[in-house]
């Protein structure tokens, strides 16, 4: 696709014949907005037009045929009027123990869905909007950081539209001790829009907190959904980030999450993507400080024409730290799913520990499983492993069950359960497996994505 | 209950089963012998529904019922039930939710309740007893690093509580040293009823010591090439299978000397 920009805001896409593409981003501008922001977006939609959109030649998006995406006719997700998940469906996702939980539908933030308790000193917890001026220092060096050579046109469509998303920033020692539940929920009303969405996890040294996010929306509906997130842990600081990738399986999910690590401090994620048409999970770790410790997992559950992507990697930059990836995916139908894993050990990063371990699971004769571990290693002292496999059900233990009294498709979906149970039992809050354990099941067993209203 | 006439069957265009005839009344056991390679456990298999085999033909009711027309779990609801030569472990799954799916799945298909969780830990813990295992077996992964003795006796409390009407029991004995033959021989004892009919394949005349079988068939080349009562079992422990015909391979592992 190509990229037109000009001086002129006519609220015609971003296509070349004005027919599909992602919205004219400077319709979302908001003058309102101060000087800084709407400088960093003009420059943004500069960006974007300089780079244009990923295609397959992109090592990075060899898998990722975005195409369908970019033949859409998008409009900016804020002209349009909105409709609320239920009430019950807000708790039924975020459960209803206490503790922060923010709403937002199609990116911006819904204060009287959500619940902030009375903040404690050395916590903030909301939404980026609400603080941009006053977290300026915070904020801009991190819009600014999208620009780099690494980044790919989403990031800048990000920074030029972005209008809210979550901000948790933490003193040291400030310790979170309920889960901060956020739900993105989407509904284009009609017409496909882009929802996007900055957040920010900014924790000092030896604070600690859990994020737990959903991604849902209106089913049936098609839309994107572009999210990055940044995260910066400080010395000894800990973040447990849970992710449930949801959409309705007609839209599209891009999200990057972008994490900082100084010494000694831990960072643990479990991401499954279950929804979406075309669901991209892009995570980079980079290790910055001595006896930093990263744990990635992550599932991905494609099926009908469903492609999951998970690109990650791992820059192991100090000594002595250790990172941990296990990605599992089960593919059905027409569906695929990409791990493309990446370890790269810097020059003086001794002493590193670092496995990466990818195990696929085709239900289909149709599924199709890409995976791609790399490891690069410049220092010495290392300990580096790495594995990936693709296989079927074995039909030993199918029979072996059906011999049992247990119907065959029962018995594919309890073997196929336990291939990922090595995953959900890894997830370090119990509650947080319980709900997974229970989102995966379901699936299995047949249930739809995006179950929003 | 079973009936099998002249039932051939084969796999990967190899011939295994060349003609098999065996009838089985409610309340009989049958001990089948022959050597290793013999057709000894793809009888078993056919039997329960494995699909790798091929029937090409002969036929095979079970209460008068064409049992090769069902599937491996209609075959189980309806009492079939085959103890595995070489139990399959499933990394990931539960023996106690496995044991309780497979309960409640027969349960259900014969039109009883399913067993709630208490209820069923508390029939488990009973049916447990008779194979002296424990709770500990049970937070397991179905035969996970379970040793082979351990696999057999959870293959005869899966028996024990499933509750079938012919038992197919493959090689059982094989590899347990005397306390375990022990328990699962009383174990299997203990099921004996008279509308039950239990099919045992062995190598051994020790566990027809504990199982003391109504008929023994010997089994050479894909063929019940003799039968008879239990005597015939204390005869081949004696004089070995030797002379009974090409039995495809290792002869060292049948019992005897051989003539
Ligand atoms: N799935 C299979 N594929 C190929 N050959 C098989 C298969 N199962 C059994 N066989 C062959 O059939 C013959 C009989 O095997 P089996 O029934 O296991 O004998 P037994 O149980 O009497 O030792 C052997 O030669 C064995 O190698
Ligand atoms: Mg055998």
């Amino acid at each position: 696709m190509t990229v037109t920009t000009g001086s002129d805001t006519t609220p015609t896409p971003f296509g070349t014949d004005g027919a599909g593409g992602l919205p004219d981003l400077r319709l979302a501008f908001d003058a309102a907005e101060p000087d800084w922001l709407s400088q960093l977006r003009s420059r943004a939609v500069d960006v974007v037009a300089e780079r244009g959109f990923p295609t397959l030649k992109d090592e990075d998006w060899r898998y990722t045929r975005i195409t369908p995406l970019l033949d859409l006719a998008f409009e900016p997700a804020a002209s349009r009027p909105v409709s609320s998940p239920s009430p019950a469906l807000i708790d039924e996702l975020c459960g209803t123990s206490g503790g922060s939980r923010l709403l937002f539908v199609n990116g911006r933030f819904m204060p009287e869905l959500s619940q902030l308790p009375e903040p404690a000193p050395g916590v903030r917890i909301t939404n980026l909007a609400s603080a941009l001026s006053e977290r300026r220092p915070v904020v801009q060096p991190l819009l600014e950081a999208s620009f780099g050579a690494r980044r790919h046109a989403f990031w800048a469509s990000n920074v030029a539209s972005a209008q809210d998303g979550l901000l948790i920033e933490l003193s040291p020692d400030a310790v979170v001790e309920e889960p901060v539940r956020v739900v993105h929920y989407c509904d284009p009303a009609g017409t496909p829009v882009v929802a996007a969405l900055r957040s920010m996890i900014v924790l000092g040294a030896r604070s600690r907190v859990a994020v737990e996010e959903t991604f849902i929306g209106s089913e049936g509906s098609v839309y994107l959904t572009n999210s990055i997130t940044d995260v910066q842990l400080g010395p000894e600081a800990a973040l447990e980030h849970f992710k449930v990738q949801l959409e309705p399986e007609a839209a599209f999910h891009l999200a990057s999450m972008d994490v900082r690590q100084e010494r000694g401090s831990r960072f643990v994620t479990n991401t499954a993507s279950i929804g979406a048409s075309i669901g991209r999970q892009e995570l980079v770790v980079h290790l910055e400080g001595e006896g930093a410790e990263a744990t990635v997992n992550g599932l991905y559950l494609p099926r009908g024409d469903q492609h999951h992507d998970c690109p990650v990697r791992v820059e192991h930059v100090a000594p002595g730290c250790t990172s941990r990836q296990l990605f599992k995916g089960v593919l059905d139908g027409h569906g695929q799913g990409v791990f493309n894993g990446h370890i790269v050990v810097h020059h003086g990063a001794d002493g590193t520990d670092a496995s990466q371990t990818n195990k696929n699971l085709l239900l289909s004769d149709r599924a199709e499983a890409d995976t791609r571990p790399r490891l690069e290693i410049f220092a010495d002292d290392v300990k580096c492993t790495h594995g990936s496999a693709v296989g079927q059900l074995e039909d030993d233990a199918v029979f072996y069950l059906q011999a049992r009294g247990i119907s065959k498709e029962e018995a594919r979906s309890l073997l196929t359960y336990a291939f990922v149970n090595e995953v959900v039992d890894l997830v370090p809050d119990p509650s947080v497996g319980e709900r997974l354990g229970r989102l995966v099941g379901d699936r299995l067993r047949g249930g739809s994505a995006g179950s929003g209203q | 209950m079973l009936k099998i006439e002249d039932l051939h069957a084969r796999t990967e265009g190899k011939e295994i089963l060349r003609g098999v005839d065996l009838e089985v009344a409610a309340g009989e056991v049958h001990a089948i012998m022959g050597p290793n390679g013999s057709g000894k456990s793809t009888l078993a298999n056919v039997l329960a529904g494995r699909d790798e085999y091929e029937v090409t033909r002969g036929s095979v009711l079970y209460e008068g019922r064409d049992l090769l027309s069902m599937e491996p779990e209609e075959r189980a609801v309806a009492g079939v039930f085959l103890a595995f030569q070489h139990p399959v472990e499933i990394p990931g799954v539960g023996n106690l939710y496995f044991l309780r799916t497979a309960v409640n799945s027969v349960r259900r298909a014969r039109g009883q309740s399913e067993l709630d969780p208490m209820s069923f830990l508390s029939f488990s813990d009973e049916r447990m007893k008779l194979v002296e295992m424990d709770r500990s077996f049970m937070s397991r992964s179905v035969n996970e690093g379970f040793s082979g003795g351990e696999k057999k006796r959870n293959e005869i409390l899966q028996m024990a509580m499933l509750e079938p009407k012919l038992a197919i029991l493959d090689e059982t004995d094989s590899g347990l040293d005397i306390d375990a033959l022990r328990v699962v021989a009383e174990g299997v004892t203990a099921l004996r009823s008279p509308d039950r009919a239990m099919v045992v394949i062995t190598h051994h005349q020790r566990l027809l010591d504990y199982i003391v079988p109504d008929r023994v068939h010997v089994m050479s080349a894909g063929r019940i090439v003799r039968s008879g009562d239990a005597s015939l079992a204390k005869e081949l422990e004696a004089n070995g299978y030797g002379g009974l015909g090409p039995s495809g391979d290792d002869q060292a592992v049948a019992v005897g000397a051989g003539r």
